[in-house]
């Protein structure tokens, strides 16, 4: 007869984030979504896991350069927030929605915090799912940007993107919790990092546990995702076994397989590989096996922007769960 | 492993400390013997002298690995399968990389059988300096005749030196195929609860591995496998069925997950490695190809991760094979330490005193990057690798492995000097480093130019910066 055992030491669950308001949670959001909550590695058999995984599909507040593959989806729309976001909700089955607000970095259009919080507004009114609010990665100006934006959405509980170590990110916490949002914890690919700003944002800046989502940074296949998958697993399974600094819902970047070359480029820079294909096919499934394995790993929430890659995403995620 | 401190191998040792082992004493050698990158055959005395030969046979049987370590095939391109201690790759690390087998069948064409055996054998994917490549072939008795199936696998050994696997349920056909291939160590596919004491007499008469195969049945399964072990057979993979969708694919995993977590935790009649076969995916009713293939990769990817040991399958698409050996690659390296090049100057081509000289770091795969992009684009010239401690550009220059000092003392290693060996005094480096320009242009006393962020972009660079004014 085989025998088989639960793991005993994972006593600690993970902490249960919702995002979104509904009306009856004074927002305007259609649904909430909720993330975390488990109490064992996913889809382990030691036991059940309270919530699958939610996709949130892209939107920049500009025209950027992306992948051919990519960019045949969006073509039409890019100009366009809201019309970009109601496709990703109606075409492509969206979770959510991160509008990233990468024109306001000094060296792309310098856009102030006033004029971006605008899209914010309208990509509120063009879809009713749960977002995400992205700054440009810039650490002077985040902090002003992701407050502005904080407080136009007031009572909607977005995510706010992100809190690091290297900016002001008591400023940010402040705003999320000034108008009623989540926040995103970042940090690259270092577990002690991320103990430190996730205690920051606890103890310091009084974030109560149930609006912290982290993102321990995801690398893609081939470019660092063994580092990104392990750094991930060992921090769920810290957190299973106690660690209270590390028992938060995770969040993969997992757009950035499309840095990849294996994604993009033609065909190999080398004459010596094997044919590598047409890329249009290469590209989607880079970015699948890349948020797979992460999911594997014990994320939850993934921001994506190839719709093969979502949908294919989320059957095997929703077939495990 | 049945002991995990350095201190209990220790006392397996001979404690001499003479040295030959390569190791300054008996202790730093039972340090490696624990963390497994040393062998027991390292020790000469201990293999050597009869007095030990207890000790030796004791210790090796406390360091065998948890998961059974089973071979497939021979020569160059044994497939090594198991041999795992742990759940987590972290917690040590995953040895025997998951071995991914390309499936032809008995009824195909002579040409097209030969033309895929072929293909299977030729893939590679360069990888930070060397070929990620695909490592057998399955072959399928289709027919179900005895005679049909012989001469496929005479066609697929006289065409490869990669491990088969010879896949049927009927004995008398795996015999036949056996007797063309009795040489080549293939493996057995499958004995189940109808079959086992024919298909278990095989295994032992030729001395082959042997799958043993029960779906979705635990208990069938171990119970198979514990039969099989108490015959003498010991050499077994577990095959616990894989469905390709739905709750069946759901059960496979938990399946996966209950036979591996019972084998490292010592129930060692279950302890073998496991076979997954994404190439169910092609059965699971998804009609067009594309999508097939990716459902593949997909099971592929989750059984890779899980603890497939060996998988089937079958789509041979570029957009399937890489991803895929990437994967395996990605889960099986050693997380204890980066993959690093030896820090020294390179030649990249034929370079001469006009050639430019550039640095980069000892990541590997930063390094190999660099190296192939400006080889196959056929610019010769210098290429330093500078001894980051294993760290690519940006994150270096991030934690302080890459200064001006680590360069200066780069090139001093490499006995390089640029004002000898090149005509032009000029350093290229990285876009990514461009924060270090001044600091090396002091410590070097040599011109620097900073290059492009991503060495794809050099060949345009040279072509406007090159020679420099
Ligand atoms: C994997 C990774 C790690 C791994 C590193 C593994 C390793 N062995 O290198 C680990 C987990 C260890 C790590 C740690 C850290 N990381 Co890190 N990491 C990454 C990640 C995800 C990928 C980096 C990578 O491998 N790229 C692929 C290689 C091939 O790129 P590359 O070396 O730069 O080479 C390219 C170019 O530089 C160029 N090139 C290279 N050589 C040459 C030479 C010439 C002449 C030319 C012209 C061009 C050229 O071409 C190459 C191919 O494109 C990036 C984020 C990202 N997605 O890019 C962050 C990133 C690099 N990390 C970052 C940071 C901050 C860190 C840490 C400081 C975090 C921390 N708080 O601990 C530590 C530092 C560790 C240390 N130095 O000791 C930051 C750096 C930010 C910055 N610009 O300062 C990044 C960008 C993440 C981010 N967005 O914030 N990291
Ligand atoms: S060779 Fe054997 S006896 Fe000699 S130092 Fe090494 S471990 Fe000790």
């Amino acid at each position: 007869k085989f025998s088989f055992e639960n793991f005993a030491e994972w006593a600690t669950p993970i902490q249960e984030v919702p995002i979104g308001n509904t009306s009856a949670d004074g927002g305007s959001r259609g649904k909430r979504v909720l993330v975390g909550g488990e109490k064992a590695l996913p889809f382990f058999p030691d036991a059940v896991m309270p919530n699958r995984n939610q996709v949130t599909i892209d939107v920049f507040d500009m025209r950027i350069g992306l992948a051919k593959a990519v960019k045949e989806n969006y073509d039409e729309v890019m100009d366009s927030p809201g019309e970009w976001a109601k496709k990703n909700v109606e075409k492509f089955n969206a979770d959510m929605i991160t509008i990233h607000l990468i024109s306001t970095d000094p060296l792309v259009k310098d856009t102030p915090a006033k004029e971006a919080a605008k899209t914010v507004e309208e990509v509120l009114q063009a879809v009713d799912v749960p977002i995400a609010i992205g700054g440009s990665g810039n650490p002077q100006k985040d902090p002003e940007v992701l407050a502005r934006a904080a407080e136009v959405a007031e009572g909607e509980r977005c995510l706010i993107a992100s809190a690091s170590l290297n900016l002001d990110y008591a400023k940010i916490a402040e705003a999320a919790l000034k108008y009623d949002h989540d926040v995103l914890s970042w940090t690259q690919l270092d577990m002690n990092s991320q103990k430190e700003l996730n205690r920051k944002l606890m103890k310091q800046c009084n974030v109560p546990r149930d609006r912290i989502i982290m993102d321990p940074t995801t690398a893609a296949l081939g470019y660092g995702l063994d580092y990104a998958y392990t750094n991930m697993e060992r921090i769920r399974l810290a957190a299973l076994m106690g660690d209270e600094e590390l028992t938060f819902p995770m969040s993969s970047g997992t757009t950035n397989a499309w840095g990849a070359r294996e994604s993009w480029m033609v065909s190999s820079p080398l004459k010596e590989d094997s044919d590598w294909g047409p890329r249009e096919y290469r590209g989607p499934i880079w970015e699948i096996v890349t948020g797979l394995s992460l999911a594997i790993a014990g994320n939850d929430l993934f921001m994506m922007m190839h719709p093969t890659s979502v949908a294919v995403l989320k059957h095997i995620t929703q077939t495990l769960f | 492993m049945k002991i995990n401190s350095p201190l209990e191998a220790y006392k397996y040792l001979p404690q001499t400390n003479c040295g030959e082992c390569g190791e300054p004493t008996c202790m730093a050698f039972a340090s490696k013997l624990i963390d497994r990158s040393g062998k027991t055959t390292d020790c000469p005395p201990l293999v050597k002298e009869k007095k030990f030969a207890k000790k030796l046979a004791e210790l090796d049987k406390l360091l065998a690995p948890e998961i059974r370590e089973v071979a497939i095939g021979v020569g160059d391109r044994v497939a090594k399968i198991g041999g795992d201690d742990v759940l987590y790759r972290h917690k040590l690390t995953f040895f025997n990389k998951t071995k991914m087998f390309f499936d032809v069948t008995d009824t195909m064409e002579e040409a097209a059988l030969v033309e895929r055996v072929k293909k299977i054998t030729d893939y590679k994917k360069f990888y930070v300096g060397r070929n990620l490549l695909l490592d057998g072939v399955a072959i399928r008795a289709a027919s179900n005749d005895p005679a049909k199936f012989a001469a496929a696998v005479k066609k697929v050994i006289e065409n490869t030196e990669l491990p088969v696997i010879l896949c049927s349920f009927n004995p008398a056909v795996l015999k036949a195929g056996l007797e063309v291939a009795k040489d080549k160590n293939p493996l057995l596919y499958a004995a189940n609860k109808d079959n086992w004491k024919e298909v278990g007499e095989l295994a032992l008469e030729y001395k082959v591995p042997v799958v043993v195969s029960a779906f979705n049945d635990l208990d069938t399964l171990k119970s198979l496998a514990k039969t099989f072990a108490e015959a003498g057979i010991k050499d077994i993979v577990l095959d616990p069925g894989t469905y390709p969708s739905g709750k069946g694919l759901k059960d496979t995993f938990t399946n996966f997950l209950k036979i591996r977590r019972a084998g490292i935790m010592g129930d060692t009649e279950i302890a073998y490695p496991i076979m997954a076969m994404p190439l169910t995916a092609w059965m699971s009713g998804i009609s067009d190809p594309v999508s097939a293939s990716y459902w593949e990769t997909v099971l592929s990817s989750v059984f890779t991760i899980r603890y497939g040991d060996i998988m089937l399958l079958h789509s041979m698409e570029p957009y399937a094979t890489m991803p895929e050996v990437h994967l395996a690659e990605t889960i099986y390296t050693d997380p204890r330490s980066p993959v690093a090049v030896d820090s020294k100057m390179y030649k990249v081509g034929t370079p001469d005193e006009n050639s430019p000289v550039l640095f980069t770091t000892n990541f590997a795969l930063t390094y190999y990057t660099v190296e192939s992009d400006l080889a196959s684009n056929g610019i010769n010239c210098w290429l330093l690798a500078v001894n980051t401690d294993g760290i690519g550009v940006e994150a270096s220059v991030a934690g302080g492995q890459l200064t001006a000092d680590k360069v200066k003392e780069a090139f001093e290693k490499s006995g390089f000097d640029l004002k000898k060996d090149v005509t032009h005094n000029t350093v290229i480096t990285p876009g990514l480093a461009a924060r270090l320009q001044g600091d090396i242009e002091d410590k070097l006393g040599a011109k620097v130019l900073v290059g492009p962020m991503d060495s794809g972009r050099l060949p345009g660079f040279m072509e406007k910066n090159w020679p420099p004014k």
